[in-house]
């Protein structure tokens, strides 16, 4: 049987307000357990929740970017339902009445292709406490800091056909809403957390099958691994003759195993209504506008920008401009250096390569722009060869210093035009008389192969610091002449 | 619409209330008298009228994005029957 497999995301995205969606507490992260949670985090009787204006704007934001309808008016509710790290009971949230509906966002695939993938809604609503299961000889540990942070949860339709969709997905939402600056989008802070939704059917076929939601995915490797699974075991599921249960399930990064977490409770298990303690938002249509006027540009533009005004392949143009600090770094060599393909070169070649195996954000690059607008200015004015600025810039990553104190102390400045490097062309030449003669007697086409051989000498002599424009010079007016 | 036994049992698992036999009658009984007067007011003509989240015809008041709160812990936390390091201790949950 041909399965095709039906995926939807609901993601939860943490507005980077300084203060909490209901309360004045700080929502920076680092503090001290429970330190940062106050009388209403904690959900003591004769509190009142007051509405911080920013959440609000942040969530009107990201409904202008998605090309979302934003609600005038919108309705908090309460969902309830009892866990240590909810201490009041319930989670104000949105049901009937969210501040964001519909939208989409459009994805360029791996293989070149574009997706539009529709959203259905985006709710705004308050993030729980954490609990700890460590350390606490047999006990839970709560720490209420994190409760009352501002959450908008993005909820997909379920439009997605692979794994490989939904992580474009995941990494679209994450270039919008840190282009936009709602969100800090670091993941390994929990700031975007995905709950994914998979069900499979026949292909061709239009009703959906019975769907599982694996919950709390917070990095994209994990999300794709988490999804082929689940795919994987629907089928052998129902190829086995089984029925797939509706269920929330646990996926384990660390093991690649999921389990069932539960079996789903129905959606009015958490009777929701609306919170009494919070009158209905009203968004007026001036404070829209003003919004709207204020955009920054989004991945989109910027894709577009790039290919145009760097002259970028569209490639190279995906790859730069999906996430405003490698857009910010990218520009910021540019400026420096004036290259463009070869800042887009070094980028998404070696510094990609080993920001990505140090999991090392580009903010956090220990070779900055400047430091590598220099290399390829140092390449560029020859002082350097493109071979030696690896090692320029694997020296610089090591915090050696500046690529121009790196290639001193290292002795790595190409030998162009001084009488050294005609002193070593000669010495090879007089050092290897069978292969001159050889060399000499030969016709064009096999010298074109026996060339290589003085040069490689040459740069074996010089450590690979020869300038090879003028090695080919020299060699070549010695050797024929 | 009448509420059976079995219903009231799961809404008071839910809201993790624990209820006899006596209870469970009395709570189902009232829970009915509540739920007809309920009846009685879909009997009245809605079609125009837009659903109302909250009785007063006010929008809510939004605030500036403003740290105001200071740290209580040391005020809160003995109130807690176990703490230790700075998190309050509860009965081991994992899911």
């Amino acid at each position: 049987m041909n399965w095709e497999a039906v995926i939807g995301l609901e993601v939860h995205v943490q507005l980077n307000t300084r203060s909490k969606i209901f309360s004045g507490s700080s929502t920076a992260v680092g503090a001290e357990p429970n330190s940062q949670a106050s009388l209403l985090d904690l959900g003591m009787p004769g509190t009142l929740p007051v509405l911080n204006r920013e959440a609000v704007n942040k969530a009107v934001r990201l409904g202008l970017a998605i090309d979302a309808r934003i609600s005038r008016r919108c309705v908090f509710e309460r969902k309830n339902y009892f866990y240590p790290d909810l201490p009041k009971g319930y989670q104000t949230s949105q049901l009937a009445e969210p501040i964001i509906l519909g939208g989409e966002i459009s994805l360029n695939l791996e293989d070149g292709s574009e997706k539009t993938v529709r959203l259905h809604h985006a709710h705004l609503e308050e993030d729980a406490g954490k609990s700890l299961h460590e350390d606490f000889h047999g006990m839970t540990g709560i720490d209420l800091n994190r409760a009352g942070t501002p959450l908008i949860e993005v909820v997909s339709e379920p439009d997605m056909h692979s794994a490989a969709e939904a992580v474009a997905f995941a990494r679209k939402l994450h270039a919008i809403v840190t282009s936009l600056d709602i969100c800090d989008g670091d993941m390994s802070q929990g700031s975007m957390r995905f709950d994914v939704n998979v069900s499979i059917r026949p292909r061709g076929e239009q009703t959906l099958g019975t769907r599982t939601e694996t919950k709390n995915l917070n990095s994209f490797r994990f999300m794709e691994m988490a999804i082929h699974r689940e795919i994987e075991r629907q089928i052998e599921v129902v190829e086995g003759g089984g029925e797939v249960v509706q269920e929330t399930r646990l996926f384990n990064g660390e093991t690649g195993q999921a389990r069932t977490m539960r079996i789903k409770e129905e959606a009015d298990d958490y009777r929701y209504f609306p919170c009494p303690d919070l009158l209905p938002v009203v968004i007026e249509e001036a404070d829209i506008e003003a919004l709207r006027t204020d955009m920054p540009e989004l991945p989109d533009a910027r894709r577009e920008r790039f290919a145009q005004q760097y002259g970028l392949s569209d490639y190279d143009a995906g790859l730069l401009s999906g996430e405003r600090a490698t857009a910010a770094y990218f520009e910021a060599v540019v400026a420096e250096c004036g290259d463009a393909k070869q800042a887009a070169n070094w980028i998404n070649g070696e510094l990609a390569a080993r920001l990505n195996a140090g999991e090392i954000g580009i903010k956090d690059s220990p070779v900055n722009s400047a430091s590598l607008a220099r290399i390829i200015e140092r390449v560029a004015d020859g002082t350097i060869s493109s071979k030696i600025a690896k090692q320029v810039f694997e020296a610089c990553w090591q915090g050696e210093g500046s690529p121009d104190e790196v290639i001193e102390s290292r002795g790595l400045k190409q030998m162009s035009d001084s009488g050294e490097l005609e002193r070593i062309v000669d010495q090879v030449i007089a050092d290897n008389p069978d292969q001159v003669a050889g060399y000499r007697a030969a016709d064009e086409k096999k010298q074109k192969k026996m060339f290589g051989f003085f040069v490689g000498q040459v740069m074996k002599q010089t450590g690979g610091k020869a300038n090879p424009r003028e090695v080919n010079r020299l060699l070549g007016e010695k050797l024929d002449g | 619409m009448a509420l059976d036994r079995e219903t009231v049992a799961q809404v008071a698992q839910l809201a993790r209330l624990r209820l006899d036999e006596t209870e469970s009658a009395a709570v189902t009984d009232r829970l009915n008298e509540i739920l007809g007067m309920v009846d009685e007011l879909q009997q009245a003509e809605v079609a125009d009228v837009e659903p109302m989240a909250h009785p007063l015809e006010l929008a809510q008041p939004l605030r500036a994005d403003e740290v105001t709160e200071s740290d209580r812990r040391d005020d809160v936390m003995g109130l807690a029957p176990a703490e230790e390091g700075g998190c309050y201790l509860v009965p081991r949950v994992v899911e």
